[in-house]
Order: structure tokens, then sequence, then C-alpha cells
């Protein structure tokens, strides 16, 4: 049995795909190569035929289907049991999932039931032999991601698991189509229902597409916070709505009641890459940086000349924020005219 | 009807709060130098746990698996309203992930036994995984609902909840027992009750009381075991032994996951173009942005 398997949960609504789960089919293609082995993704749902045909555009060797009417919407006991199961019997080498609501529900069940390593929230994976504990192990997983408070940077490792797994963000992989797909091979396997699956059943549901879209933003203008009051906030949409920016905002910011969850960028929010991001009173903890680094150019604007934030900017403006925003929102008007 | 809960808590560093002192020069965190908090969210699932009970009856039990001074929080749980408190603390249990934690926790709750709801936050805010609640669920092998920001109905074998989701929620029903983990801005939790900080201040741990005999040879541990006990000021306390646990799934052996390598985060820095926050310097930024066509 080939046991260097790279398998992806693939989530969707409706047939429709989370971008993480594509995003994490692409990195998952490079881990398969590195490892020499297949990459399969796995899909639960309903008239899911055309997404597991998508999934090769992405790197996918094969996909590994259950459609049901009984599997439309995501529930945590029959979606845990068939991959559980599916994990026991196969034994992949590595499995990844989003780190969204429904794989952070998903995935720990799965890794109890396989007694699985599963670390959360990785900003990057890598492929790597190992010496831990003075013992050699060829071709780990290493799932890198920040940890207390950002403060350290941890490498995780599970080394005497026979399946590696992790949740990774959405937008902290790039998504890359490949030259050339593998052709399709889709392999459908049948539901069979157990009686725990019932156990909790869906009554309604609300769902809202959401209208923010931080990942296709070219401007973002985010605060943190150091920007002290909610009326200080309003400052930041003024210049983004000036630039024709989007608003984002640190976890702090978000904790704070400054601005809704939905518009934080860090290793627990969205991961953006736009043209131009200018940071506001935020210190630049390493999960915010995680977030934003790669953005072509950053303005980080700060009172605190030792702020972290500085280290990952193009350009520095140490000063007051409050000041220096409607300043700049002054400056730029004057240029308009 | 009444219902029983068994809320599963913990004490974490305050990761929000760390300074300089905190880091080791080897980039590492000396934990004992950061101050131990009540994991937020876990005071939400209390919250919850004791509106059912003010709702229907029923006992409140808290659970921690922590090191001896994790009592703190159990004694924070005692003046909230929770009825009765367990310690589970070993040596062994240093360097648990969090498939080895929730071996320990599903075991402990399986020996306190008699339960309709297994309540916890969402996540800890020293490791932010959101994995404990539903490993523990599995384990226990009974439903888990996570995300929840409100419980609806209870009825005499099921629970309808509503949690939160991708863009938007949804309202599930849940056969009982269930586990449910707890977003902390769904709930406000209630302060303490001076009447019962005044009764539960002295609760104590078993360890707690044998350092009180350690130095006093008139006091015989047993004895005063079954006086804090008689007054309700007994935290149980829960070991290795004491639940028969399998050593190899506890701790760092039972942990699957390592660390392999930390590093403290070191800055490139420097590398920046430092504006002057005037006019002109703006003037001169922007011109800048403007004809690499980012701005304009």
């Amino acid at each position: 049995m080939n046991n260097n398997q790279v398998w992806v949960f693939i989530e969707q609504r409706d047939g429709k795909p989370a971008d993480v789960s594509f995003e994490l089919l692409s990195k998952g293609r490079k881990i398969a190569n590195s490892l020499s082995g297949e990459l399969k993704a796995i899909l639960l749902g309903h008239n899911i035929q055309k997404l597991a045909e998508q999934t090769f555009l992405y790197g996918a060797d094969e996909a590994i289907v259950y459609d049901d009417e009984a599997l439309h919407h995501y529930l945590t006991l029959p979606y845990s049991r068939i991959i559980s199961e599916l994990v026991e019997k196969e034994k992949p080498r590595v499995m990844l999932y989003g780190a969204t609501v429904i794989g952070r529900d998903l995935a720990p069940r799965v890794a109890s039931y396989t007694k699985s390593g599963l670390t959360a929230d990785c900003t990057d994976l890598q492929i790597s032999n190992v010496n831990y504990l003075r013992k050699d192990y060829s071709d780990l997983l290493l799932q890198i991601r920040p940890a207390f408070g950002g403060n350290i940077v941890a490498t995780i490792i599970s080394p005497d698991v026979q399946t590696q797994m992790a949740t990774v963000r959405e937008g902290v992989m790039r998504m890359e189509k490949i030259d050339q797909p593998s052709p399709a091979k889709i392999t459908n396997l049948e539901y069979k229902p157990d009686t725990i699956d019932s156990l909790v059943t869906l009554v309604e549901q609300f769902r809202q597409e959401s209208k923010v879209n931080l990942k296709a933003a070219p401007i973002i203008v985010a605060g943190g916070y150091g920007m002290q009051t909610k009326e200080n906030f309003a400052l930041i949409q003024e210049l983004a709505n000036v630039l024709g920016g989007e608003v984002a905002g640190t976890r702090a910011a978000v904790d704070a009641g400054f601005i809704p969850s939905e518009r934080q960028v860090g290793q627990t929010g969205v991961t953006v890459r736009p043209k131009l991001y200018i940071a506001c009173g935020i210190s630049g903890a390493i999960q915010h940086r995680a977030g934003m680094q790669e953005a072509n150019k950053i303005i980080a604007i700060n009172s605190d000349p030792d702020a972290p934030i500085f280290g990952v900017a193009h350009y520095g403006i140490i000063g007051d924020a409050m000041e220096i925003i409607p300043r700049f929102i002054n400056v730029f008007k004057q240029k308009l005219r | 009807m009444s219902f029983n809960s068994i809320v599963m808590v913990k004490q974490v560093p305050d990761t929000a709060n760390i300074s300089g002192q905190v880091m080791k020069e080897d980039g590492t965190v000396n934990r004992a130098k950061l101050p131990a908090i009540f994991n937020h969210e876990d005071r939400a699932s209390l919250e919850l746990a004791l509106q059912i009970k003010d709702r229907f009856g029923g006992k409140v039990t808290v659970i921690t698996m922590g090191p001896p001074r994790a009592s703190d929080i159990l004694r924070e749980c005692l003046y909230m309203g929770a009825d009765e408190a367990y310690l589970i603390s070993d040596r062994k249990f240093a360097g648990a992930d969090t498939l080895a934690t929730s071996y320990v926790l599903s075991e402990a709750i399986k020996f306190i036994g008699n339960y309709d709801f297994i309540f916890a936050g969402r996540q800890a805010i020293d490791g932010d995984t959101a994995q404990v609640g539903p490993q523990t669920a599995e384990k226990l092998r009974i439903p888990q609902v996570t995300y929840v920001e409100e419980i609806i109905d209870v009825s005499e074998t099921s629970v309808k909840l509503k949690r939160k989701i991708d863009g938007g929620f949804e309202i599930l029903e849940s056969q009982l027992p269930c586990l449910v983990t707890v977003l902390k801005d769904a709930l406000f939790p209630r302060p303490f009750k001076a009447r019962r900080v005044m009764a539960y201040k002295n609760a104590k741990t078993l360890l707690e009381l044998e350092k009180i005999t350690e130095g006093n040879s008139l006091l015989y541990i047993d004895q005063l075991k079954d006086e804090y006990f008689n007054k309700g000021w007994y935290i149980h306390t829960l070991t290795m032994e004491d639940l028969k646990l399998d050593e190899t799934r506890c701790g760092v052996h039972g942990s699957p996951t390592k660390v392999h390598k930390v590093e403290s985060v070191v800055l490139a820095g420097g590398s920046h173009e430092m504006i002057p926050p005037s006019k002109e310097g703006l003037s001169k930024l922007i011109d800048h942005l403007m004809e690499d066509h980012i701005l304009g």
C-alpha cells in the first residue's frame, strides 16, 4: 500500500467550494511531490460531481466522493464518521483541512478517532528529514505556526503517527492551477447510514455570502488597538474611502469591538496580499504580520519607533495616527484636484 | 425535568499581556512569570450551564486539568454558582497536547458520570486550537455542537441550539447527552456572589490541605478532608492513579504532536524608508505611490 498519500478535505456548500480547499490542493500537490505520493481530494455532499472534476485543475490525482442527499449539509457526525473510517482504512500520510468553522469542527473529531497528530492554524507546511530526540525520521511534515501571543514561532511535528493532520486558514497558501492536470479519476463511494449520524439534525440555516472581500482588495487600511477608540477607528474608514480601499483590523481591534471579525487580518483572520497596506496604530505581532507581510507596499504609522510593524514596512511614519491620517487625507485630496 | 452539566475550564497564561521579562534568553516563554487567568470562553460556557440550572434545576460540576495552582479558577467557578469542582492534576499529565488532554478529561467525565451536558469554551487563548472539545466528545462517543451562541430550547431528551457558521448561523437539534462549545461574545458571565465568595474562599484541593497538615502535627489529612467535604469546601482532586489511566496515553507520551523547534521572533527591520509626519513628507510619499500606480 502506498502510505505517502496526501489528502485534502474539500469543503463545499451547495456545490460551491471554499477557496481554502483549492489553496490546500495547491499546497498538497507540492507536499505529494516531495513525498512521491498521490494527492487525493475528499468530497462529501450532494450533486458534487462537477466540483470533484474541478479538483484536478489544482493538482488532485484522485477524487474520493460521497454523493448523497443525506450529506447535503455539513453535519459533524456523519462527516466525521465517514472520514474517520476512511482514514483508518487507507492511512494517508498527510491530511489537510481549512481552518474554517467546519474544518475546526471536523478535524479534531477525526484526529481523535484515528489518534492522529493535529496542528491548528498553520502558517507554513514543509516536508523535511528530522532528527528528534536522537532518532532520525525521514520526510516529516513540518507544521509551522506562531504561538504564545506571537512571541514565538513553533515548528510542530507528529513523528510517531501514521497520519499527520493540519488546518490552515484561508488565504495563507496560494491557489494555483496546474499546467497539466491528471485525467479525472473520480471514485464514488456509497454512503451507508449509521444510527449515530442522525443524533444531530439541522433545523434551519441562515447564511449570507460575505460582502467583504479583503483578499481581492488592492488597497487595505488597517487599524490596531493603538487606535484606542471606535470613534478614532472611523478615521481608518475615512482614509479607506478616500483611497478606494477596504478597512481591516488586528485581532486586538476586533476583540475591542472596533471592527467586525470578518475584517480581521492575521493568523486567525484573513491573509491578504494587496498592492498597498497601511497599518495604523498596529504594533505588529507576528500573528498579524503573518496575514499581511506579503503586501506589495506597506506603510506603517505608529508612535512607538520600536514597534515590530516597522520591521516589515516599506515606509515608516513615526507619530500619532490620529493626527497623521487626517493630514494624509488632506494632502491626497489636494493632489486629486 | 432537570439537567446535570459538567463544565471543562482551563487556567491560561494571559497571552495578551506578554512583556519582555517573560521571554527567556533562548526565545522560549517563561510560563511561571505570566499572570494566569480564567479562559474567557470557558467562563462563558459556565454561564450557559448555570442558566440551564436556573431554568430547569440540576447540578453544575466544573473540572480542570492543570497544575495545583489551577484551583484558583475552580474557586472562581464556585463563586459564580458551580456546585462541585474537580482538579485533575498529576505530574504525568505535563506536556499533554490536545489528544492526551482530551483522553484525561474524557476519563474524568466518565468517572464523575451522570451528565446531560458537557460544556467548554470554544478554545483557550494559549493555543487557540479549539480541539479539546470535539476530541473529548469523540472519546465519549457523544454528539458535539461547537461555536454555540445560544440555547434555544431544551426537552427531556434533546436540545436546540443556535451556532455560528461562516457567513451566518444555523439551528441544530441534538440528542442528549451532548457536548457544547461556547463563544465568549454570546454570554455575559455573572459576577461573583458575595455570599458565595465568603463561603468558598476556603475551598481547598487535597494538595492544599496536605500543605496545611505538613506544618501541623496535630492535623490528620483524612480528618481534615472529611471536615472540608462536609462543609462543601472540598475541591475533589484526582490523579492518574485515581482515574486508572493508561500512562502511555497521558502527558508527553500520549501526545502525537511534538514541538520540534521554537524560534523567538527576530525582526528583519531597518529596511524601510522613514517618512517625516509633516505635510511635506506625506506629500512626497503620496507622489511616490502615485508614480508607482499604487495610488490614484
